[in-house]
């Protein structure tokens, strides 16, 4: 055993920390109220290097592994969880269908452009009617003499508007099985809206996205036909790795808010970290970062190790977002009156915490996925 | 141009500092290290005069083992590569700052043909602000410390110097080679980029031995010029007076106060 970072990903974690503090946290409260999408951020990270930390430098990448992807997507979303998923979505979700079932010629034109950060890039899985039941799939796909034509309507997804590609997922009308497709930005037929008036994550960009008869080449159908089932369950057991990460992120946040907080706060003639019922609170806090931290990194170490990591990645997933959602709530109950109010960060971090526990599959939809590896369908 | 910057692993100025039992030097356990923040702005702007004129900048650092970290992180940064003059732990005196510039000359002296020698205009550690201008005596070259603005003439081999003075600057004119002492403001450090950071562990670090340079740890800390006698840590801030009661009574109090205690009315 050795739960020692390397001197690489200390360093990645120390840099990205570092223009955390200095570059994205002055101005997240305000773009939570504005609603205003940090593309010049974006931008910045994309020169750093952070959108190609697990890609190899061939494809754009940094050369990094999943350890130092993780501990990056914590510190953005520690002091800006919009950001954390939106560098969260562009990387697992719309980086990574690229990178593992792109041909080179596929990954030369759009993954290459996504990893240095160039543009963003959006996965278009979820339907009206087509959630974590993906197989409840109805945009549909037809082939014609050049290529493809796509038909349908995907729903919250991120960062589309300001997408290079979207890589779609379709029904092919013939076995009813379902294709993925890469559909660049400016299609004739493809429209995105980003007009969603969200509880929280109110910086990071959802949309909506209509396919009206989206003309696809043959040359960008992604994987092969029939495969993307099977290709949008390993996207996804991946994205909840970086989920996880960006919950520990929030969880952390919130146990720094309420602990800066209670030592500064004084009732009764004391500070409220002298309270035991503080104290306990910020003890159960600290513990579960630790714990959500632990158990993400050991998913991602899992997914670096070429081993399975579907069931760790799921438990990560579910434990760090709820342990977000404890941790935030309790960060404004220490707050009090003040942790209501927007002057305070910590109400933020609480509307944030609960797209953690919805967003990639909800709680229970990581129930089922753990329980399934246990008991043998 | 051929750069040379001495750096430096300091405690992170957000540590909390404790004296070891001697009381002449501090508990380095716990600590985390950083590099010296102004030597941050010595590398880039040896980088900027690298990228300008062409070149190579060549970090120099004499430490322990723990050093190995800051240089890489310098290397991330975009240093070409590094030359480390390994400092064994020994239970003897330490050397003083004219035994840790003999050393960096010494080190220095191995290669030839450097046009300049960039330092942080102090370290964050004991703000002694000696390497520079004990450096520069030592090789006998011109120096200009406390630097906020550069020029360089590549081809008449001149620099153009601002330096800050308190409430002013002075504009100097030095030739090259020469040992030049970083301000804050005088550039914007850049961040390591990722794909550098996985790159500069294939950067060459070339360990060096004191022996090496024909130099021992010993004789040099028996011929120190200045020796740490004790620290002591700032007196604790006293508890605030907070006033309470009827407010025109705590305004009275608190103007009285001002002008007996604070001595500020």
């Amino acid at each position: 055993m050795n739960f020692d970072l390397t001197a690489d990903q200390s360093l990645i974690r120390d840099t990205v920390k570092d223009f955390a503090d200095q570059v994205v946290a002055p101005g997240a409260s305000e773009r939570d109220v504005t609603g205003e999408v940090p593309l010049d951020i974006m931008r910045q990270m994309g020169d750093l290097g952070f959108f190609g930390i697990p890609f190899p430098e061939r494809w754009g990448g940094s050369g990094g592994d999943t350890v130092s992807y993780a501990l990056a997507v914590e510190e953005i979303g520690r002091v800006d969880a919009s950001l954390g998923l939106g560098f969260a979505a562009h990387v697992s979700l719309g980086c990574s269908p690229l990178y593992l079932y792109g041909t080179d010629a596929q990954r030369e034109r759009f993954l290459v452009p996504a990893a240095t950060g160039q543009y963003l890039a959006a996965f278009g899985l979820t339907e009206p009617g087509a959630g974590s039941d993906a197989g409840g799939t109805a945009t549909r796909v037809e082939e014609t003499a050049e290529g493809y034509r796509i038909t349908g309507t995907k729903i919250f997804i991120t960062n589309a508007l300001h997408a290079g590609y979207i890589v779609a997922t379709a029904r092919q009308p013939e076995d009813q099985r379902i294709s993925s497709y890469i559909v660049p930005a400016g299609t004739p037929g493809l429209s995105v809206r980003a007009e969603y008036q969200k509880l929280g994550m109110r910086s990071s960009e959802t949309c909506e996205i209509h396919l009206d008869g989206v003309a696809v080449p043959r040359d960008l159908r992604l994987g092969e036909p029939g495969r993307g089932f099977r290709q949008f369950l390993e996207i996804l057991d991946g994205g909840r790795i970086s989920i996880g990460a960006l919950s520990v992120g929030v969880a952390q946040a919130s146990l720094d808010a309420a602990l800066a907080y209670s030592q500064a706060r004084r009732q009764f003639g004391r500070e409220l970290a002298h309270f035991q019922a503080i104290q306990f609170k910020l003890a159960d806090m600290a513990m579960e970062v630790e714990l959500a931290r632990t158990m993400v990194l050991k998913a991602a170490w899992l997914k670096d190790q070429r081993r399975d990591y579907a069931k760790e990645a799921a438990m990560a997933k579910l434990y760090a977002s709820e342990a977000a959602m404890r941790a935030s709530l309790e960060a404004v109950q220490i707050h009090g009156g003040y942790g209501y109010m927007r002057d305070y960060p910590v109400e933020r971090y609480m509307r944030d915490a609960k797209l953690l526990v919805i967003g990639e599959g909800t709680s229970e939809i990581q129930r089922l996925v753990i329980a399934r590896q246990l008991v043998p369908q | 141009m051929k750069i040379a910057v001495l750096v430096k692993q300091v405690p992170d100025t957000a540590t909390r500092i404790a004296l070891a039992a001697d009381g002449a030097s501090i508990q380095t356990s716990g600590i985390k290290w950083v590099l010296n923040p102004y030597d941050e702005f010595a590398i880039e702007e040896a980088l900027k005069l690298r990228d300008a004129h062409t070149g190579e900048v060549v970090l120099v650092s004499f430490g322990p083992d723990r050093v190995e970290e800051t240089i890489r992180q310098g290397l991330a940064m975009g240093a070409d590569r590094a030359i480390w003059v390994k400092e064994e732990p020994s239970g003897s005196a330490e050397m003083d700052y004219l035994g840790r510039a003999q050393v960096l000359v010494a080190a220095l002296a191995q290669e030839a043909e450097w046009d300049l020698v960039l330092v942080g205009k102090q370290a964050v550690d004991d703000d002694a602000a000696q390497t520079g201008p004990l450096v520069a005596a030592l090789l006998n070259w011109p120096q200009a410390m406390v630097v906020l603005g550069l020029e360089v003439d590549a081809r008449a081999r001149r620099l153009k110097v601002i330096r800050e003075l308190e409430g002013a600057t002075e504009r100097v004119e030095l030739p090259m080679p020469a040992v030049l002492g970083a301000q804050r403001g005088l550039n914007v450090p850049r961040y390591p980029t990722l794909p550098n950071i996985m790159k500069a562990k294939r950067k060459e670090v070339r360990q060096v031995a004191l022996a090496d340079l024909g130099l021992d740890a010993a004789s040099l800390a028996d011929d120190r010029r200045v020796v740490v006698e004790g620290y002591q840590l700032p007196p604790p801030r006293p508890e605030p007076k907070v006033l309470t009661g009827d407010p025109a009574e705590a305004a009275a109090e608190l103007v009285q106060l001002l002008h007996r205690e604070a001595q500020i009315l």
